[in-house]
Formats: structure tokens, sequence, C-alpha cells
């Protein structure tokens, strides 16, 4: 048996944490060879689209490096960056993928020994939670998909995407109540919209009923009829065919591949 | 055949050795794009059509890739790699042969993209992309795979898997490449006028400069004088003349230049814009006026920490900070003092600021020095009136406060007889750091003088009591172990440089970062010591972190120069990572323009999002955001994310 070798992908930002992989190198810190680094400008670039489908593409982890809170190169990047961090974690645990998987770290140009140790430290998990099941698990691979088109849903990128502006402008009144709040909200947008797109993944390889969907989504049957009522008034669910006096629904992809 | 002789070890000598080839120092990105070579020839965008020629150059780098990495099996593997055309490996990619090697591949070989499999695209991006430039290839189509500070020298026990993963690095970079389209740097003329905001020692300096350079200035000051904090200072260090008389020909050239425009009583209420073309308004006393401006230095300086609470200040009137004490001496209200205490770093290094304020330890031996020299003086003068002192510091409002002392042989401040003798002097201290061969020198000038260094540490800080009308110092000395006692007619507190309140303000209005200490950010600690990130302004002086004249007004006269390059230029050429709007997707929701840092995304008057591409920065929170995904990041595509991504899922064989 050859041991387990994860397949870690990390998203550095090129000002602070690339910048403080460099300084490891430069400084002969040695840490685990396994992970990948993929260069970008900022955290905040790393659309949660992106890191949810490696993993359904089999990533065992994947790790953001960002400049510390305060210190972003484009000023206030990574506090975008933590809020997507939020829904990244939030649609992992509602796929059933370990949240360990993922992380997120501060990480300036001058901390070569703490980019080291914190790779070392992530590989380790990584490698005690063992290899990612997606690519075996259809269940979770579809739960994961669900993840990734979550995602991608409108009302929750634009939610995400006027969040830190609410806040801010809340501050005036306390900013931890209103940014609880949005938290709250958001959660329950993520809930909401994952739950469809889920539904939308299962009847999508194969037809579905009320009741068999709600054995996979572990969701009541009255909830799981609310969701195919609103799914089929946007167009994105039919009927295929009645069994007896059971329907069972299908999803309409628009302009997929 | 590997020449262990010329191999360097580490960094720093590989970086002597490598620039027998104009290096480009400065960083790939950060760099504003101003200084391309004009020589170039066009670059012939390459036509999506045609057929992918990808080559590859992996680099030894003497043994510093070469010894951990096995570079032989990494150019075969590559060689398998789809779109691959050629590969290669170099001695030193970045010597004079290595570079040669990749102009005449490219027209060789007919490559269409080049990736480099070495250092870090940090330091050494613009050089291969300015050679990709001059064989004809547009330097959009070029990509780095960093295999040394990101693989060799992390990994120099396993080599094995060191040779593994550099190849998933250059995979992970072929098929970015295979994605990579040319991009066309926009040309964007530049306004030859600058605005400088603040009118200390920095930012006049700065404000001769650029007009010496032949272009307009504006300089901004919030006060009704020029000259700033040093204003307040009485001496100088190392100076000879009075702080006052040092300044002067400075302001007076300023006040005369035909080219620079002053404001007093100014504030800038609004920027908009971006490098090249920035819109700002002045207020003057409640009027303001429109300024269309090129560039922006920033000089807005900082203020002094008031120590309230500590060692007595606030509680005992000769407990003083030292801008105090040389406001005192400056204006010949100095009680008879004898006895003086110096305390340093208070409110420093971990007190309440975390940071140390540098030039503190050399001002206390200043003034340390200036009461030894000057103790005939001090001492001689009668009179047992009293005198009222302001003390506060001109630039804080919020501190004026009016302290009434005994000036009076016998009085309360100066009390016992007239001493005989020299002054005592103690200076307590946690480190004396006079940095820079001068400042040493001061420093034992200090000790000649009979000046008396007394150290103290965190763990048993000195503590300032009143004893009938007497300050005591009440301190553990380290070196006998024991609890001991001073008198002192005065003591003075080593407050560090702070930053003043309204820079968050200003941080706002002009989209430049504020650091963990409340100073200006620079966009690179040592490369670009005083640009910002955003690109067009810049920061000298004391706004920027503690620093003494010397270095403000050297650091004035650098942004002077920095601020000069695009005007002199006349135009600037926006670098091409930018955010790109798909009209046909976008619904207008606005989400981006709430997310860009820079103001760079906006709605237009049609309801769609655009960008501003001289103030996008690239840093692509727009687009990972956007609720339409409508926006790309050029040169960071999610499709070529996602393609490095998978790449490296599939992995190396
Ligand atoms: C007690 C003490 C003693 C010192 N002794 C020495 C010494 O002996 N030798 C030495 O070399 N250095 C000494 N220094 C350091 C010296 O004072 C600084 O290096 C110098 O003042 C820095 O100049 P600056 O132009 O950067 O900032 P400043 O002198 O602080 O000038 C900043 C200017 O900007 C203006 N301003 C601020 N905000 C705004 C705004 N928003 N809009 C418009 N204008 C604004 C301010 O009013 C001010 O005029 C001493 C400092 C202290 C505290
Ligand atoms: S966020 Fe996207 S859809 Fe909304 S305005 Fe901006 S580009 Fe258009
Ligand atoms: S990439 Fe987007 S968010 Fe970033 S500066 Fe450009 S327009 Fe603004």
């Amino acid at each position: 048996m050859t041991e387990f070798e994860p397949k870690i992908v990390g998203f550095l930002c090129n000002w602070c944490s690339y910048a403080g992989a460099d300084l490891a190198g430069v400084s002969r810190y040695q840490y685990p060879p396994e992970i990948r680094i993929i260069r970008v400008m900022c955290s905040a670039r790393v659309d949660p689209m992106i890191v949810l489908t490696l993993f359904k593409e089999g990533a065992d982890g994947i790790m953001i490096g960002g400049c510390h809170i305060g210190d972003c190169h484009y000023i206030s990047g990574n506090y975008h960056t933590e809020k997507r961090a939020f829904v990244i974690r939030r649609l992992m645990e509602k796929a059933g993928l370990e949240v360990d998987r993922f992380r997120l770290e501060w990480i300036s140009a001058s901390e070569g020994e703490r980019f080291a140790s914190t790779v070392a430290e992530f590989t380790e998990k990584i490698k005690e939670l063992g290899p990612s099941k997606v690519m075996e698990d259809s269940d979770l691979a579809s739960r994961v998909g669900a993840a990734v088109d979550t995602s991608l849903d409108f009302r929750i990128r634009a939610l995400l995407g006027h969040e830190v502006g609410m806040i801010e402008d809340g501050n005036v009144y306390g900013e931890k109540k209103t940014e609880d709040e949005m938290r709250e909200i958001i959660d329950a947008a993520i809930e909401d919209e994952f739950r469809r797109s889920l539904i939308l993944e299962i009847t999508s390889s194969k037809p579905a009923s009320a009741k068999e969907l709600s054995q996979v989504t572990k969701l009541p049957t009255d909830r799981i009829v609310e969701h195919i009522a609103t799914l089929r008034q946007k167009n994105l669910l039919a009927v295929d065919h009645i069994e007896g006096m059971t329907p069972y629904y299908v999803a309409l992809r628009v302009g997929g591949d | 055949m590997e020449p262990e002789e010329q191999t360097p070890e580490t960094p720093i000598e590989q970086e002597e050795q490598a620039p027998q080839t104009p290096v480009v120092q400065q960083e790939p990105i950060a760099e504003p794009p101003v200084e391309p070579d004009e020589e170039a020839p066009e670059t012939p965008p390459t036509p999506d059509s045609e057929e992918l020629r990808i080559g590859v150059f992996v680099c030894h780098c003497g043994t510093n890739i070469g010894g951990f990495v096995d570079v032989p099996a990494v150019v075969e593997y590559v060689k398998t790699l789809p779109n691959v055309a050629f590969a290669r490996d170099n001695l030193y990619t970045c010597a004079e042969d290595g570079l040669t090697a990749i102009r005449d591949a490219i027209k060789e070989h007919k490559l269409n993209r080049v990736i480099v499999a070495s250092c870090t695209p940090r330091t050494h991006a613009p050089l291969f992309q300015g050679v990709c430039e001059e064989a004809g290839l547009n330097k959009y189509l070029f990509e780095f795979a960093n295999i040394r500070e990101q693989c060799s020298w992390v990994h120099m026990k396993e080599k094995e898997d060191a040779t593994r993963k550099a190849k998933d690095l250059i995979k992970s970079s072929v098929s970015k490449a295979a994605l990579l389209v040319p991009q066309e740097e926009m040309k964007v003329d530049v306004v030859p006028r600058s605005l400088v905001i603040g009118g200390g020692v920095a930012g006049l300096s700065a404000a001769l400069s650029v007009a010496r350079q032949g272009f307009d200035v504006h300089l901004v000051e919030k006060e009704g004088v020029l000259g700033g904090f040093t204003r307040n200072l009485n001496s100088l260090s190392l100076g000879d003349k009075s702080a006052e008389d040092t300044i002067k020909p400075l302001i007076e050239h300023v006040q005369a230049h035909e080219n620079i425009t002053v404001h007093l009583n100014s504030q800038v209420e609004s920027v908009s814009g971006f490098i090249g073309n920035f819109d700002t308004t002045i207020v003057t006393n409640g009027s303001s006026k429109e300024v269309k401006v090129g560039t922006i230095i920033v000089a807005t300086g900082a203020l002094e920490y008031i120590p309230e609470g500590l060692y007595g200040y606030g509680m005992y009137d000769n407990v003083v900070t030292l801008t105090e004490f040389e406001i005192l001496c400056k204006s010949g209200k100095l009680p008879k003092i004898k006895n003086v205490a110096f305390i340093q770093c208070v409110g420093s290094r971990g007190q309440d600021k975390s940071y140390c304020s540098r030039i503190c330890c050399v001002i206390s031996i200043k003034n340390a020095l200036y009461i030894t020299e000057n103790f005939a003086e001090i001492m001689g003068e009668e009179g047992a009136e009293r005198v009222e002192v302001d003390v506060s510091v001109p630039e804080i409002s919020s501190r004026r406060r009016r302290r009434r002392r005994m000036v009076s042989a016998e009085g309360e401040a100066a009390p016992g007889p007239a001493p005989t003798g020299g002054p005592e002097i103690t200076i307590f201290n946690r480190d004396v750091t006079t940095y820079g061969a001068d400042h040493e020198v001061y420093y034992n000038k200090a000790r000649e003088k009979r000046i008396r260094f007394v150290r103290y540490t965190t763990d048993n800080l000195p503590k300032v009591t009143q004893e009938g009308d007497k300050l005591v110092v009440n301190y553990y000395h380290e070196t006998l172990k024991t609890e001991r006692k001073l008198q002192a007619d005065m003591v003075v507190l080593a407050t560090p440089l702070i930053a003043p309140p309204d820079a968050a303000d200003l941080s706002k209005k002009l989209k430049i970062p504020i650091g963990r200490d409340g100073f200006f950010l620079e966009a690179h600690m040592k490369l670009r010591p005083i640009d910002f990130a955003t690109d067009g302004i810049f920061v000298c002086g004391t706004a920027r972190g503690p620093a003494d004249i010397t270095e403000s007004v050297a650091q004035g006269l650098g942004t002077a120069s920095r601020a000069a390059i695009p005007m002199a230029r006349g135009f600037i050429q926006a670098e091409a990572i930018l955010a790109q709007v798909d009209p046909e997707i976008c619904t207008g929701c606005g989400t981006c323009e709430a997310n860009c840092p820079y103001g760079a995304i906006r709605l237009s008057d049609d309801g769609v999002a655009e960008v501003l591409a001289a103030a996008c920065k690239g840093c692509g929170c727009c687009g990972a955001t956007c609720p339409e995904k409508a926006i790309q990041m050029m040169n960071y595509t999610d499709d070529q994310l996602l393609a490095q991504g998978r790449s490296i899922l599939q992995g190396a064989m």
C-alpha cells in the first residue's frame, strides 16, 4: 500500500502570502512537498465557485492565503475574502465535506516561517482526514455539485457582494449586530439555495419524486414541495412523468453544456 | 559538468552574478508600467486560431534548483505535455546566454507562449517578459513557474518529491499558458502637475524638487504656516543652527518658486480619478477649488504621542514630553533645572504602541547635551514671577492645554538652592537606538559629557512620584539589583511619533492603505518604499513612519523623482491585468461597484458596468462576486485558474 499523498492546492495572493512563500524558500524553511501553489493578485480574486469546483473534482485540501486584515495590498480585498470563506465553509458543511479541508490564512510577506509551519500543519491535517471521497461517493459528489451551483446563485452572490458595504454603513449603529444579522440572512439564503441546487443536481441525472428527494436531502416533504414549486416557477424543474399518482421531476438545464 | 565555483548558493550571491543583463529590480506587477523600453517592436497579437506552440525554459539556477530537482528529467517530462513545442534547460536563465536562448527559440521554433520555470515572478517576470517583447511576443503570453523558492529550496531533502512537484508546477503553468491571450496596454495621458499634501520638511522638499523639474505643484497645508512639526523644535541633532533657521531657506524657496501654489489653512476634500488624471478639490477657509493633477505626494507627517497617565504625566507639572521640553527651551521658558531625568520608550515598544519610534533616543541625547552645553544660561536666569506656558503643539488642537509652571529659583518647579556644579542628567532606557555612524558619535559625546544611561526592563518600569515638592524617579538598578531613587527637577518623557488622527480620512479619500501601526503603508517595504500600491501616489516623511529630518527630506526628494517619471514621459501604460465586463451578461446590479476598493468599476449611463482601465488594479474582487459572472480578470480568468487547479489534481507522473 502506498502512502496517501494528498492533493493540496494553495491560492496565494501575490503581495503577501505568495511573497511569504518565497521568503520561506529564501530562508530554506522546509515543509511537506504536497502543496501546489497558484498565484493570484488578491485573495479576493478566488471565487468560491473555483474552490468548490476543485473540491468537486477531487482536491483533498485547498488553502487560500492573503494579507493580514488591515494590510491588504488592495486596501480591503481580504475583508471580502473572509466573507467568501464563510460561504465556502457553510456550503462544505451542507455538502457533507469536512470543513477542515479548507483553510484561509493571513500570511504576510515577512512570515516565511509561518508559511512553512502553516503548510506543514495543514498537510498533516489533510493526511489525517484521508483522501477526499468525492470521486467514489456519488451522493457526496452531487451534494458538492449542488454547493458549486449554490456558489453561482445570483442571490447568494449579490448578498455576499453587498455584505461588507451593508456592515460598514451599519457601523454607526453597532457593527456587531448588523454583521450577525447579515450572517443570518446569508445563512438562510444559502440553506434555501443549496437545497434547490441539490434537487436540481439529483433530478438532472434521473427523475425523482418529492418523497425520494426528501429522503436524499433529509428535508421534510412539505419543504421539498415548496422548493419544487419555486423551481418550477423559475422554469428550472419540470414534471418528467407520473407513476400512479406520483409526479417525477426532472431538472431543466438552461444553456448547459 | 557542474561548475561548482560559479554556483551561487544563496540568492544574494546569485543576484550579484546574474545582472550582467539589465535585470529589472522592481517588482513585476508592482512597478507602474511607465518604463518599458520604447524600442520594443509593436507586438503582433497572436490570432486565436493559431496553433499553440509553448516553449518551456527550465532553469538550474546553478545548483539552487539543479541540486535538488532532476532538471533534465523535468525537461523530458515537459516535452510530453500538450502544446509544448520546445523545452530546454539553462544553467542560468536570467544570464545573457539564457536570455539569448529564449530569444532565439521564440524565432527558431515559432513559439507563441513562453514559460520560464525558475525563481519567482515577483522579481524576475519583468526581465523575461522584456525578452519576449524583444522577440516580438506579447508580454502577456509569458507565464512563470516558481520551482526555486516554492520547490527546490523548501524540499531540499526530497529530490524525488521535489522533481515531481516541479513537473506539476510547470504542468499547471502550461495549462494556463494555453489559455493566455495577448493584451494591449492602454496609453493614458498624464497631467504634468503634482499635488503635495502637507507642508513639513518632507512636503516642502518634494514640492520644491517637483517644481524645479518644471512641473506645477499645488502644496496644501492645513495649518496657517509652512514648516510642520519642526517649528516646535529648538535645536537639531547634528545641526549647528536652530531648527527654525535650518528650515527657513527651504520655506522661502518654496514660497518664491513660480511653479508652486501654496494653499494654507487648506485641506484636500475629495480625490477621484487615477494616475495621470486625478480630480481633486482643495478647500481653503470654506471656499473650494478644483485642481486636476497627474500625481499626488502625501507628506502629512506625524504627531507626538501624549503619555496621559504614564509616569505622572498630567499629574505633576514638571513631567513633560520631549516636544514640550523643546518648546520650553525654544521659547526661553525653561525653569531652572539641574537634575533632569529622561525616560525612553514611553508608550512605545509594547507599552501602548508596538513599534520603536527610532528617533527618540537621539532626540533625548540632543536635549541632554543642550542642557549640558547651555547650563550656565539655564541656571543663570533670575526672576520669580509666574509665567504661563502654552505648550500646546499647534498641530494637535485636541490636546491643547495650558500648564502653569513656577519659574523660580525657590519656586515649586525648580526647588532648592541655586545649584552648583554641572547638571545631573540621567537617561532611563531599555536600549539605546542611536542608529547610523553620526548618531553613534553623538551617543559617545553624551557619555563624555557624563550623561548617565540607566537601563530598565519592562518587568521593572521606573515610577515617578512626588515627595514633598520634588519629583522622584524610583527605579530598579539592573546591575546592582537594588531599588533606587533619583531626585529630579524635571522628568522628560520620550514618546513615539504617531499617525495623526485624520490619516484614516485621507486613506479613504485617496484609497491608500494604512499599516498596522497607523502610518501609511508603502507598496513594498524593500523595493518600493515610497510608492503606494495605487499608482501615481507617493508617500514621504513621518507620514510613513518615524523618521528624522534627514530621512524625511531624502524621502521627499525621492517622491519628487518618482512623481516626475510619468509626468516627464507624458503618458502611462496601464498594466493589462484588468477586470473585463461582458456587457451582454451584465444586468447592471452594481455589486461590482460596491466591491471595488478603487472606484475603478461603475455603472455607465446605459446601466452596464464599465471599467476605468487606468484605475483598475486587477485585484479581481469585483469578478469573484459579480452575481451574473459577467466579469473576467484578464490574465487570471476563471478558466485559467480552474485549468491550473485541474492539472494539479491530475498530477504529474
Ligand atoms: C521632539 C522631537 C524632536 C525632534 N528632533 C529632531 C532633530 O533634532 N533632528 C531631526 O532630524 N529630526 C527631529 N525630529 C523629527 C522631525 O520633527 C521630523 O522628521 C519631521 O518633522 C518630519 O517632517 P514631515 O514633513 O514628514 O512631517 P511634519 O513635520 O509633521 O509635517 C507635516 C505637515 O503636514 C500638515 N498636514 C497634516 N495633515 C494634513 C492634511 N490632512 N492636509 C494638509 N496638511 C496636513 C501638518 O500640518 C504639517 O505641517 C524630532 C521630532 C520630535 C517629535
Ligand atoms: S456586478 Fe456584474 S452584473 Fe452587476 S453591474 Fe457589475 S458587472 Fe454587471
Ligand atoms: S479588478 Fe475589479 S475590484 Fe479590482 S480594481 Fe479592477 S475593477 Fe476594481
